[in-house]
């Protein structure tokens, strides 16, 4: 879990990042801008590492400005007009990229599509050829998604728009993180009649799952334990990582012990495709042990929230009926990674910072 | 908004300091109750008006300007606020940043809009707050009220209220509140006894 994204600041507007060489004219110029803004300036989003708690906490406050957006009855704003954002995906998703491409149709950009399947990836083009290519055509952001661990990082030395991690193999998967964090202050808002909670001091979180091979529970860790949340990780031995050493987290294998004193429950996907040796006995052992059922979710403290990244597999981690209970926010999250991804498109393209 | 106008050129490691004290807290009361009496003779009264605060400058000067709409005419006028951050024309030239969520609570098609701000300098947050205006609906007229007008507009956009025409250099700056009008400079950090 180490965190890859240093901040590069190679197509920042003189004076932008913080710390440039030339500190006498351009950089001056504009500086102080920032005051009030304690958030990093980024140019990539790989890692929820390269924003830290303040970046984390700006998000969700220009989150709140798109949320009003999305409620107009046109949910449309200029921002980003003759801005293009290139969705790259290696891997099949259709969620998280319909979800940056409506986000970006929102800001006014202009969308190319990228799949692996349908393109010059399945012929043999390497992955450098493929997104200079795409950068080569004139694009100010590329999303991207792979199978390999590092390859955005890997990415933002071959073309010169901001890159912006949309799943790397088991690394990270830093914007649904950020939407998850939306989708619990929103959640902590609405109990708190209005009142938005500054950060998540005092939660107890678990997430229950497949954590070796998930890159959702690493941004997660990441981002809710920067808010201050406390983090419980609930996996069969099997898949939970080998070592722990360094995560600010606690480890169990028991999910009906620490039922009773949880604030959130998040599930993760039991994904069959990367479980490449055989790790559990079977899905419904799984389901017995690890899943959500009606008995589990009676036994979780009435305010409780349930989270998923979606996409669900109702009889696996989570009961059917549960999945349909008031408590789920499984529907929130999607409609709220609409409103996050704009904040991350418009603070990468139109402030420069995060 | 009308802030980040003023602040746009402010170099780093620099402060405000105040030279002139232009208008205090009564004289910028004053301004907003012959603002407030300005509208209703051009609206002849206040049927289907809203008054609509740019953030974060306008905002609490038209709070007032409702308040005292109600003390002389005895009607709620419909309040709402704008941030146009996303209308900018100069987002990727330097950092933009909506200071808060728009919160119009009410259906503009028919209104009269008067938009309120806190300076009227260049013309460009004005002419954002139309453009957001256009997409929330289509008001019958937009009328603009600002409490001081400094000049050096790039557009052609002029105001139907004024609390204070102040004529200004351009790197001078102009801080509006509740509290008064004060011009004043931007002066190097560690800097502001010498002056």
């Amino acid at each position: 879990m180490s965190a890859p994204g240093t901040p590069t600041t190679t197509r920042v507007p003189p004076g932008w990042a913080e710390g440039e060489p030339d500190a006498t004219s351009a950089s001056e110029a504009t500086g102080d801008l920032f005051a009030g803004h304690r958030a990093p300036v980024v140019r990539h989003l790989l890692s929820i590492a390269d924003l830290g708690g303040d970046g984390i906490a700006e998000v969700m406050r220009l989150s709140d400005a798109f949320a009003e957006v999305a409620e107009r009855p046109i949910p449309k704003v200029p921002a980003l007009r003759g801005r293009t954002v290139a969705t790259v995906f290696m891997e099949p998703s259709t969620r998280t990229r319909l979800s940056f491409e409506t986000a970006a149709k929102r800001l006014s950009a202009d969308v190319m599509t990228f799949t692996a399947s349908t393109s010059a990836a399945v012929k043999g083009e390497s992955l450098r050829d493929t997104v200079e290519t795409i950068d080569a055509m004139g694009i100010d952001a590329m999303v991207i998604r792979h199978h390999a661990s590092g390859a955005p990082l890997r990415v933002t030395d071959w073309v010169g728009a901001s890159v912006i991690n949309a799943g790397d193999g088991t690394h990270e998967h830093p914007t649904q993180a950020l939407l998850d964090c939306y989708t619990i202050r929103e959640a902590l808002t609405q109990r708190r009649d209005g009142e938005v909670p500054a950060d998540f001091k005092g939660l107890r979180i678990a997430i229950v799952g497949d954590i070796k091979h998930s890159r959702v529970a690493r941004s997660n860790v990441l981002a809710f334990t920067a808010l201050g949340a406390e983090v419980v990780l609930v996996a069969p031995p099997t898949l939970m990582p080998a070592s722990l050493e360094g995560w600010p987290v606690t480890a169990t294998g028991d999910l009906d012990a620490t039922l009773a004193e949880l604030d959130v429950v998040y599930l993760l996907r039991i994904q069959s495709e990367r479980l490449g040796e055989v790790l559990l006995p079977s899905l419904d052992e799984y389901h017995w042990r690890y899943g959500l059922t009606r008995a589990r979710a009676d036994a979780l403290r009435k305010e409780a929230l349930v989270m998923h990244p979606g996409p669900m597999i109702r009889g696996v981690e989570i009961s059917p009926e549960v999945a349909d209970l008031p408590a789920s926010l499984v529907t929130r999250q999607v409609r709220n990674g609409v409103v996050v991804r704009m904040a991350v498109l418009f603070h990468l393209l139109g402030s420069g910072v995060i | 908004m009308a802030d980040r106008e003023r602040s746009s050129p402010r170099p780093k490691g620099r402060v405000f300091v105040a030279r002139t004290r232009v208008m205090d807290r009564d004289e910028v009361r004053r301004a907003l109750v012959r603002i407030a009496h300005e509208i209703v003779e051009r609206n002849r009264g206040l049927e289907g008006v809203v008054v609509i605060g740019i953030q974060k400058g306008g905002v609490p000067l038209a709070l007032q300007l409702v308040g005292i709409l109600r003390e002389i005419e005895g009607t709620a006028v419909p309040f709402g606020t704008m941030d146009v951050a996303f209308y900018r024309d100069d987002i990727g030239m330097r950092p933009v940043f909506p200071e808060e969520a728009t919160d119009l609570p009410f259906d503009l098609t028919g209104r009269i809009v008067v938009l309120f701000d806190d300076v009227l300098f260049t013309g460009r947050t004005v002419r954002a707050a139309l453009e957001a205006l256009a997409e929330c609906g289509r008001a019958s007229a937009v009328q603009l009220a600002v409490m001081v007008d400094r000049g050096h507009r790039e557009l052609p956009i002029r105001p139907d209220f004024v609390g204070r025409n102040l004529p200004t250099r351009r790197d001078e700056m102009v801080e509006v509140s509740e509290e008064g009008v004060t011009i004043g400079d931007l002066v190097a950090a560690g800097n502001e006894a010498a002056r």
